[in-house]
Order: structure tokens, then C-alpha cells, then sequence
């Protein structure tokens, strides 16, 4: 995961996006030539209902510097309410991150449509920028 | 007569019996409690000693009944289920009898969840309605729970609490009904605001002769403020107070409150006194023990009745 | 089940102070039905566990194990190679507190409750348990329609309801259904209000806790 790092300085965001829709999206922003920062590394996921909590705190503890989750949108999961647990688990990593005094901003839900490439780029960047306003996790410092 | 009480003796000879009540202090004081008990000196017939009422901590009643009969007063010892199990129940009730208390009113006991001890292991042993047996099973078959006799029998006037307002109101008459069958003399009930919901009770009460197996006291508390009638209103789960009395409160001036909170007391002294089956009041004037006096002189219910 | 939660990340922690290789055990029995120390919750606290050790710059390893059960002795037995040769210095266990008990009799290591056990209950809805149950050793609820006055009536009624229930709900909080007005409405669907009119018995408690520890022995099934 570390090895292809080009600046050991730079967070790493892993966003764990939807066959369905998110990750069509990224596809898209990249046919359509919209830049959004290599931070951000993608793991194709069957429906992000398939994420669970501890794919997330593991994510956090080996590498990632943030993570998002992006489904579809609210009433429009292939699975009928992936996306919606989803959101719970997102919400509940949250609670615990707070608990162990790491900022709850660095896990975030998104809803993407197949068809918001553009979405999908500014959403990673954005991302990116508020990871990169948190630093790197402490722990991940001497990863690269 | 089954304890000699003097609030027995009123209601056995027929008389409206009138009782007030007295929560002793967050302390060790003797004096707020004497202060207290001299407003009610000649306005009522026996004063009930709360029970750490809300559940929060205060003189034991038991005590405070004894400084009362000191003092030349009837006491009438309130004891709830929440803090003590059948082993202190019956021990607490010999060693009150022993003092010379001779009324007590058995109830279950506010949720400490309400007091300043919510942290409190509660107890709920036996309920309210299973210490009436107890203090009946002891008073009239000489013996406790366990089947041993009582060496010495404590012979008590028994009462217990109503809430004609609390849910499912049609139970509300069966459970008094309960109670009556278990054993219980005269009962106070929670404080009346809704007189027609009141009436219904009464009605209902009076059709399955319940009047006639015990006595029962309406329960009145003035309201001292619009704040007060608010609280009640909004916080005090099981007790209704119609919006017909806020209105009324919120159309005086501040200063004129309490006058009016009197007034409507004294006017439901006089509806309660109407209805069939009522025989006596109970006069809880929470933290407004001074203002007794003028209320049941106002009432028409002074001088009290002289038993011996 | 046994229902139970999770204790705050920081009291484990707390616990977890002065250790760097633990052993975290959960139970595929009642907690894993709701939730509370299943797999899927260990993996889950022996990830925090370890964010936290590492945003401490501190060591810190964690071997997770889930058994069948923490309440019969043979399971118990599967992690002793673990605790005896793998150099654990502590176990933290997300059973009821029985499995936590069980694994302090065994083994030699101190052993932590990851988990607070809250009651005997079961599930309302997804994600939402409720208690049913106290243990008193003497069932009653027959009596009362097939609702437990004991368990489910904040001041353990018997004759209630008390003058506290308003609008179907207790007075100890608006959102506690009022055990004795569930009790009423079931009666009075059954036909039975005239039994609720009996005044029921002083309960024989000593079947309870207040007896003491309870045991049950089945000599049909000793071996």
C-alpha cells in the first residue's frame, strides 16, 4: 500500500466506493479528464453495505490517513438500503474515533450517482484537503 | 375502635375529618419542625409525617411523629416500601406503635430515580397494598408475617393513598377496591384539581360501596403560584390540573397569586365537602403550612371537633 | 439472552494501561446476538484498541479469539496453549460478566470485562433490546397476562398500577411503557379484569438473589 508513495509527507485517503455508482463516477472523472489528487486510492466494493466498521478502524490503523464511504444515493441502492447501513457505520466509526480522541472528520459518507464524475472528482479533493488539514496519523508518519 | 386515633374517632362519629401534612426538614433541625406543626396546632386533626418524600433524604418520619405527640399533636406515620424490607416494615411499625403512633399510611414510595439519591439500590420488598395486609395481619391477628405473635400488639389506624388521576382511570376504582380489601380504614387521595374527573371517581367509588368500607379524605394542595399550577401541571406524572385553573391564576396580578390559589382552594374545599362519599379532606400545603389556618377558617371547617 | 454493551473505549483502556500483548476473547453466545462481543465486535475493539496504543507510541498487540460460548469450562480450555505459551499478560473478555469469571478461574493472567451486562431480554426491533426478565426463580407471570410485574414495573408492583403511570407510560421516564397498564389492557382483552381485582400475595423472594448465589442441579445429566 505504501510502496508506490511518492511523498512520504502526503495523507492517504481510501475511499471505499460502490460498483453501482460511486465508483462509475470515478471512472467517468477520469474519461473526462477531471484531475483529483492521487491521494486518494480506490477499493471497489459489491454495494458500500458490504463495508463494515472494523474495514474502516483497520484502514485508519494501516496506512490510511482518512477514509471515506461513497454509495449511492439515498433511494437508490442496488441492494435497497446498502447505502443506508452504511451511513450507520460511518456515523457509528465516528462516535468511536471520537472516543479515542482522533478527529471524527477523517471518515466520511458520500452519495454519488453513476453519472456525477465531476461530483465525484470535488468530493475527493475535498476530502483530500481537509485529511491533509488533519496531518498524517501519527502512527503512519514513517510508513514511506 | 381499631386503634383509638383521634382522626378515627372524628370519622367514626360522622364528623368531617380534616388532616394536614408535614415534611420534615433536609437536616437534623427540631425547631422547623415545631414551627411547622404550631401552624397546624388546632386547625387539623392528625398531621401526616412524609417519608422521604421524593425520595429525598430527610428526617426519619418515625421520629418526627414522636417530637409531634410531644408536642400534644396526632401524627399519622406515612411509610413507603421503596427503602425498607418486611424485616424493617414490621420492626419500624412495633417500635412506632411503641411511641404511641397510632395512624399510618401505607404507601409504595416515590422511584428514587426522582430524589437525590437516583445512585439508590431501592428496595419494593412487598407494594403498598401488601403493607396494608401486613399492618392488618399484625394489628388484628396479633401476629407478623411470619406467623410469629407479637408480644404486644400494635394497633393501628390504617390508611393508604388514591390517585383517582393517574391511568387506566377505570382501574383506578378497583385497585381503591383492592386496597379496601386488604384491609384498609381511611384513604387520602392525590391532590384534587379536576373536580369533574374527580366526581366520576367518586361516583363510581360510592356505587361499589367502597364509601362505606373505608374513609375517604380528598386530597387538596393550594397553588401558591402560576409557576407552581405550571409545574404541577407539566411534571407531576399522575395528577391533572385543568388549564381552567392556569387561566385563572394567569389573569390575576403576581403579587395576587397566592390569594387566588386560597380562593380556589377554599371553593374546592366546598365542592369536595358536596360530593357523596367524601369524608374529610386532606390539606397539603407544601411548604405553606402558615397559611392552614386561614384557609380552614375560611373553609368554615374551625374550630375542630374535641374527641376524647 | 443476556443482553450487554460495550463498556467506554476509555475505561478499557484504562484496564489496558500497563499491558502489551493481550488476549481479547468474545462469545458467539448471547452477546453476539445483540451485538455487544460477537467476531464482528472484537475485531472491531481490538482495532480501536490498537489506534489508540499507537497514537500513544505505545506497543501493543492484540490476539482475538471468539469461542462457542464463556460459560462451560471445555471452551475455556481452547485458549489455554494461547495464554500459556504466547506470553499474554492479560485477557480482556466480551462475554456477560460469566465468561470473564470463567476465565479468571482457568487462568493465571488478570482478566478484564470488556463488557457491561445490562439484563435479560430481548429484542424490540433491530439495534433496540428491552428487559424481561429479573431471575426472581419463580415465575409469575401468568398472573398477569404475560407481562413481568418484576421486571418490567420500575417499582416491582404486584397490585399496581401505581399513582405514577399517566398516558400508558411510567413515571420514572415518559419513554418506559407503564408495565401495569400493558398488564391491564392484556387482562381486559382476555376477559380476566376480575382477576386483576385479587389482591395478590407478599412474593417469596428468597428464590431470588436474596436467597443467595442460586444453583441448579440435574443429577439426570451429571456424568
Amino acid at each position: 500500500m505504501d510502496a508506490d508513495r511518492k511523498q512520504p509527507e502526503e495523507p492517504k485517503v481510501l475511499a471505499f466506493c460502490c460498483m453501482y455508482c460511486a465508483y462509475a463516477a470515478a471512472d467517468m472523472a477520469g474519461s473526462m479528464r477531471l484531475t483529483y489528487p492521487p491521494n486518494v486510492e480506490i477499493i471497489l466494493v459489491p454495494c458500500t453495505g458490504r463495508v463494515e466498521i472494523h474495514h474502516i478502524l483497520e484502514a485508519l490503523e494501516n496506512g490510511a490517513d482518512g477514509v471515506c464511504v461513497a454509495g449511492c444515493e439515498e433511494g437508490s441502492c442496488h441492494f435497497s438500503v446498502g447505502n443506508l447501513k452504511a451511513k450507520k457505520r460511518v456515523a457509528y466509526v465516528k462516535t468511536l474515533l471520537e472516543e479515542l480522541g482522533i478527529d471524527p472528520d477523517r471518515v466520511e459518507m458520500f452519495h454519488i450517482s453513476a453519472s456525477q464524475g465531476p461530483l465525484f472528482a470535488k468530493v475527493a479533493s475535498e476530502m483530500t484537503e481537509n485529511i491533509r488539514r488533519l496531518g498524517i496519523l501519527k502512527w503512519n508518519k514513517q510508513r514511506g | 375502635m381499631k386503634a383509638g386515633s383521634k382522626l378515627e374517632k372524628i370519622l367514626t362519629s360522622g364528623q368531617f375529618a380534616v388532616t394536614g401534612e408535614l415534611g420534615p426538614p433536609r437536616g437534623a433541625d427540631v425547631e422547623v419542625i415545631k414551627k411547622k406543626a404550631e401552624h397546624l396546632r388546632g386547625m387539623v386533626d392528625s398531621i401526616n409525617v412524609t417519608d422521604n418524600q421524593t425520595s429525598v433524604v430527610r428526617m426519619c418520619s418515625m421520629a418526627v411523629c414522636k417530637l409531634l405527640l410531644e408536642m400534644g399533636l396526632e401524627p399519622n406515620l406515612q411509610m413507603t416500601c421503596r427503602d425498607r424490607n418486611r424485616i424493617a416494615i414490621q420492626s419500624d411499625l412495633l417500635g412506632a406503635y411503641a411511641l404511641g403512633i397510632k395512624n399510618v399510611l401505607c404507601l409504595s414510595g416515590d422511584h428514587n430515580k426522582f430524589g437525590d439519591h437516583p445512585q439508590a439500590k431501592n428496595v419494593f420488598d412487598i407494594d403498598s397494598i401488601q403493607l396494608i395486609q401486613t399492618v392488618k395481619q399484625m394489628r388484628d391477628d396479633g401476629k407478623l408475617l411470619s406467623g410469629q405473635e407479637c408480644e404486644g400488639v400494635p394497633k393501628f389506624f390504617i390508611g393508604a393513598a388514591a390517585n383517582p388521576f393517574g391511568d387506566p382511570f377505570d382501574f383506578r376504582p378497583i385497585r381503591l377496591a383492592k386496597k379496601v380489601e386488604a384491609g384498609v380504614d381511611f384513604i387520602q387521595t392525590q391532590c384534587i384539581y379536576n373536580m369533574e374527573k374527580f366526581r366520576e371517581y367518586m361516583k363510581r367509588v360510592v356505587d361499589m360501596g367502597l364509601a362505606e368500607k373505608c374513609y375517604i379524605l380528598a386530597g387538596i394542595t393550594p397553588l401558591k403560584s402560576l409557576g407552581m399550577a405550571r409545574y404541577m401541571a407539566k411534571f407531576v406524572p399522575g395528577l391533572d390540573v385543568p388549564d381552567y385553573y392556569l387561566k385563572r391564576l394567569a389573569g390575576v396580578e403576581k403579587k395576587k397569586q397566592a390569594e387566588e390559589g386560597i380562593k380556589i382552594a377554599i371553593e374546592q374545599i366546598q365542592e369536595v365537602r358536596e360530593i357523596e362519599g367524601v369524608a374529610g379532606i386532606h390539606l397539603m400545603a407544601i411548604e405553606w403550612e402558615h397559611k392552614v389556618p386561614e384557609i380552614i377558617k375560611a373553609a368554615g371547617l374551625y374550630p375542630r371537633p374535641e374527641v376524647n | 439472552m443476556v443482553v450487554a454493551e460495550r463498556k467506554p473505549i476509555k475505561e478499557i483502556l484504562a484496564m489496558m494501561a500497563e499491558y502489551k500483548k493481550i488476549l481479547l476473547v468474545g462469545c458467539k453466545g448471547c452477546v453476539t446476538v445483540c451485538c455487544a462481543g460477537g467476531t464482528k465486535e472484537v475485531g472491531i475493539l481490538a482495532s480501536a484498541l490498537r489506534i489508540a496504543k499507537k497514537k500513544e507510541g505505545k506497543e501493543f498487540e492484540v490476539i482475538e479469539r471468539t469461542l462457542e460460548r464463556q460459560c462451560d469450562p471445555e471452551y475455556i480450555e481452547q485458549v489455554a496453549s494461547i495464554v500459556e505459551n504466547d506470553g499474554i499478560e492479560a485477557i480482556l473478555s466480551m462475554a456477560c460478566s460469566v465468561g470473564p469469571q470463567y476465565l479468571a478461574k482457568r487462568f493465571n493472567v488478570p482478566v478484564y470485562p470488556a463488557l457491561n451486562t445490562t439484563f435479560i431480554g430481548g429484542a424490540l426491533e433491530h439495534g433496540v433490546w428491552a428487559e424481561f426478565c429479573q431471575a426472581c426463580g419463580n415465575c409469575v407471570i401468568h398472573h398477569f397476562g404475560g407481562i413481568c410485574p418484576v421486571s418490567r414495573c420500575s417499582k416491582s408492583l404486584f397490585n399496581g398500577p401505581c399513582g405514577g403511570s399517566a398516558g400508558g407510560k411510567c413515571e420514572i421516564n415518559p419513554e418506559v411503557d407503564c408495565a401495569w397498564h400493558l398488564i391491564y389492557e392484556r387482562m381486559k382483552a382476555l376477559g380476566k379484569l376480575d382477576d386483576m381485582a385479587k389482591v395478590f400475595p407478599i412474593k417469596d423472594w428468597s428464590t431470588s438473589r436474596d436467597g443467595g448465589p442460586r444453583k441448579v442441579v440435574r443429577e439426570d445429566m451429571k456424568l
